[in-house]
């Protein structure tokens, strides 16, 4: 176990910015998690961590030691890769025991530690196939046993479940949560799936062009976006943002509820919007409208949950509320979270 | 369309699709047949114009195949072959692994350029090439020797093949060497233990073209070697079997069989990964 830290860190291809300037400190045994849509810096933020890529500038500390300038195998992490990078001429057996003789680990431990790593992904029977015989489950398991097999200190995960099927990411989610729980290992994740991110972080550093916008646990990025990009790449859909005069108001869709939906003990804010498309979704109803009164002809997307049974239909107009807490503000030009502006009492 | 039509259309599907295929077998296996055949050919049986070329009109002989192993030195020449052909595929493999690995792993219009370059080299005929290597081979005293084939025939071998082997480079994801990289390798270890055990077909691709292309050679051979022990087989044969005018058809036959037929079969076990070592590179 180990903490991670990156100071200052930056990556340069040619004149892209690829990260630029990111300071992170991951606390011993936590599951961090870099979210960001592709391009953002997370991947090549991983691969300097792993000493795949040179930094153009910034300290990297694995262990509170600075890992500048050692190569990827003195740098004591294990990294499971997006195509989980099996070695196709070997059998499960000779992948797993494959860093372990890399290292020079003593040959008649080699086995038990092996059959150590196999069971504990539930393997052990495939040891003697190729990966070309496995399925796309299997092969993620034997990425992740031949991670764990030597006992890294830092495990690098990049993109590990973008290969699942939607069911098998689920159930290989909470395998991967447990796993990294029972051993309680440092872990970096790489994704882009915020529903991956939201479920495994301990905390999530949500990325975009090559900084770190927000580093805060699951709730606090999604409740308490620091900006409009963070609330604009987390939730599906995504919150709602108004903009008006030098600030942004912005609400979740789901907490924006016809108006009688409401507990009343909260002080609630009413506006009216017209709806233009239904959608169901099963668990959800999703509507699609204009706003009207204080964000005229701003569109808007409200998440009704299925229980309600209310009556919608296209083409009218109807009340909706929502909680003045759930309103968020940011300032207009540089996107920042900033204090309330209570548009509401000035109207009335 | 009836049931019955369906059935007739696929049979005669079948029947173009044998067609041909038989037409394609009998193409390539056409002229092997055809050595064979006049390698135990009477001589007279061979040059009378009523006889059919392709069958036997008289008993087969077996005097032409002993004037090639007793009358002219063709087991040296086979060996001297050979000799060259191994010295030359190790020459080639030492320079064009290094070569191929950097040119794959190049990235941007850099390692595309000069991989390009490399290969234009391969396309400059020997015989533009044999008068200034000539001044080169006399200049390091290695005339009428085995080693001036050594020294020149990986001029062409090594281009090529560093182009062929930049192909099967390709298609290693570089995942799989970070990974090795990670588990406790270095760049070259990775290479060694994980990129190379990958690329054995595209070794084997380079091995048989190599020695494919030093049997066809020609001009170097006759240019750079004059005493006939030192021939190699291609200069050989057509020196010692045709004289003036008169072509020993059957012993040529017979030479040409006996040299080709391996060469043949290890193309046909590797013709897939030599298809696939051309055109990766092309596609990606």
């Amino acid at each position: 176990m180990a903490t991670v830290e990156t100071r200052d860190i930056r990556k340069l291809f040619g004149d892209v910015k690829a990260v630029d300037g990111v300071d992170l400190l991951v606390k011993e045994g936590e599951f961090l998690v870099f979210l960001g849509p592709s391009g953002c810096g997370k991947t090549t933020l991983l691969r300097m961590i792993a000493g795949l890529e040179t930094q153009t500038s910034g300290d990297i500390l694995i262990g509170g030691q600075v890992v500048n300038d050692l190569p990827p195998r003195a740098r004591k992490i294990a990294m499971v890769f997006q195509s989980y990078a099996l070695y196709p001429h070997m059998t499960v057996y000779r992948n797993i025991a494959f860093p372990l003789k890399a290292q020079g680990f003593p040959g008649d431990q080699i086995p038990q530690k092996v059959e150590w790593a196999a069971s504990t992904f539930g393997i052990g029977k495939l040891l003697h196939r190729k990966p070309r015989e496995l399925s796309g489950g299997e092969r993620q398991r034997v990425a992740l046993a031949r991670a764990v097999v030597r006992e890294p200190s830092v495990f690098l995960l990049d993109e590990p479940l973008s290969n699942l099927d939607a069911k098998l990411r689920t159930s290989a989610r909470d395998e991967l949560q447990q796993f990294q729980r029972r051993i309680g290992t440092t872990t970096i994740y790489v994704t882009h799936d915020q529903v991956e991110a939201m479920g495994l972080g301990d905390r999530i550093a949500v990325m975009s062009g090559g900084k770190v916008r927000q580093l805060g646990s699951p709730q606090e990025v999604y409740n308490e976006p620091a900006d409009t990009f963070v609330a604009g790449f987390l939730g599906s859909p995504p919150m709602n943002l108004f903009e008006r005069d030098d600030y942004i108001a912005g609400f979740r869709p789901e907490t924006f509820l016809p108006v009688g939906l409401h507990d009343t003990s909260e002080p609630l804010v009413t506006l009216w919007a017209k709806i233009h498309r239904v959608e169901h979704l099963g668990a959800d109803r999703l509507l699609y409208g204009t706003m009207r009164d204080t964000f005229p002809n701003e569109k808007v997307i409200i998440n009704i949950p299925f229980t309600v049974e209310m009556q919608i239909t296209p083409g009218e107009v109807y009340e909706f509320a929502v909680k003045e807490k759930d309103i968020k503000f940011f300032d207009r030009s540089t996107g920042l979270r900033t204090e309330p502006r209570r548009f509401w009492e000035k109207r009335s | 369309m009836s049931k019955g039509m369906y059935k007739a259309k696929a049979w005669g599907a079948k029947g173009g699709n044998f067609g041909i295929l038989a037409a394609f077998i009998a193409f390539a296996a056409f002229p092997f047949y055809w050595m064979l055949m006049t390698m135990f050919k009477e001589t007279r049986d061979l040059m009378n114009p009523n006889h059919n070329p392709y069958l036997y009109h008289m008993r087969p002989t077996l005097e032409h195949v002993r004037v090639l192993f007793f009358d002219t030195l063709y087991l040296q020449w086979l060996w001297n072959t050979a000799f060259v052909g191994f010295l030359v595929v190790l020459i080639t493999l030492i320079t064009a692994i290094p070569a191929g690995y950097s040119l794959a792993r190049l990235t941007g219009k850099t390692g595309e350029r000069l991989g390009i370059g490399i290969f234009l080299t391969y396309l400059v005929p020997p015989t533009i090439l044999f008068i200034p290597l000539s001044k080169v081979i006399s200049s390091l005293g290695l005339q009428d020797s085995l080693y001036s084939l050594v020294l020149v025939y990986p001029s062409f071998t090594i281009p090529f093949c560093t182009w062929l082997l930049m192909g099967f480079f390709k298609v290693i994801p570089k995942d799989i060497e970070e990974a090795a990289m990670i588990d406790g390798h270095s760049r070259l270890g990775a290479f060694l233990k994980v990129v190379m055990p990958m690329s054995i077909a595209g070794v084997l691709t380079v091995i048989i073209f190599t020695f494919t292309l030093v049997m066809q050679e020609f001009v170097y051979g006759l240019t750079f070697i004059t005493a006939s022990s030192r021939f190699t087989v291609s200069v050989g044969v057509p020196t010692f079997l045709v004289r003036g005018d008169v072509y020993f058809w059957g012993s040529l036959m017979g030479a040409c069989f006996i040299a080709s037929v391996p060469i043949a079969i290890l193309y046909n076990l590797f013709v897939d990964r030599f298809i696939a070592g051309f055109t990766v590179g092309a596609i990606k």
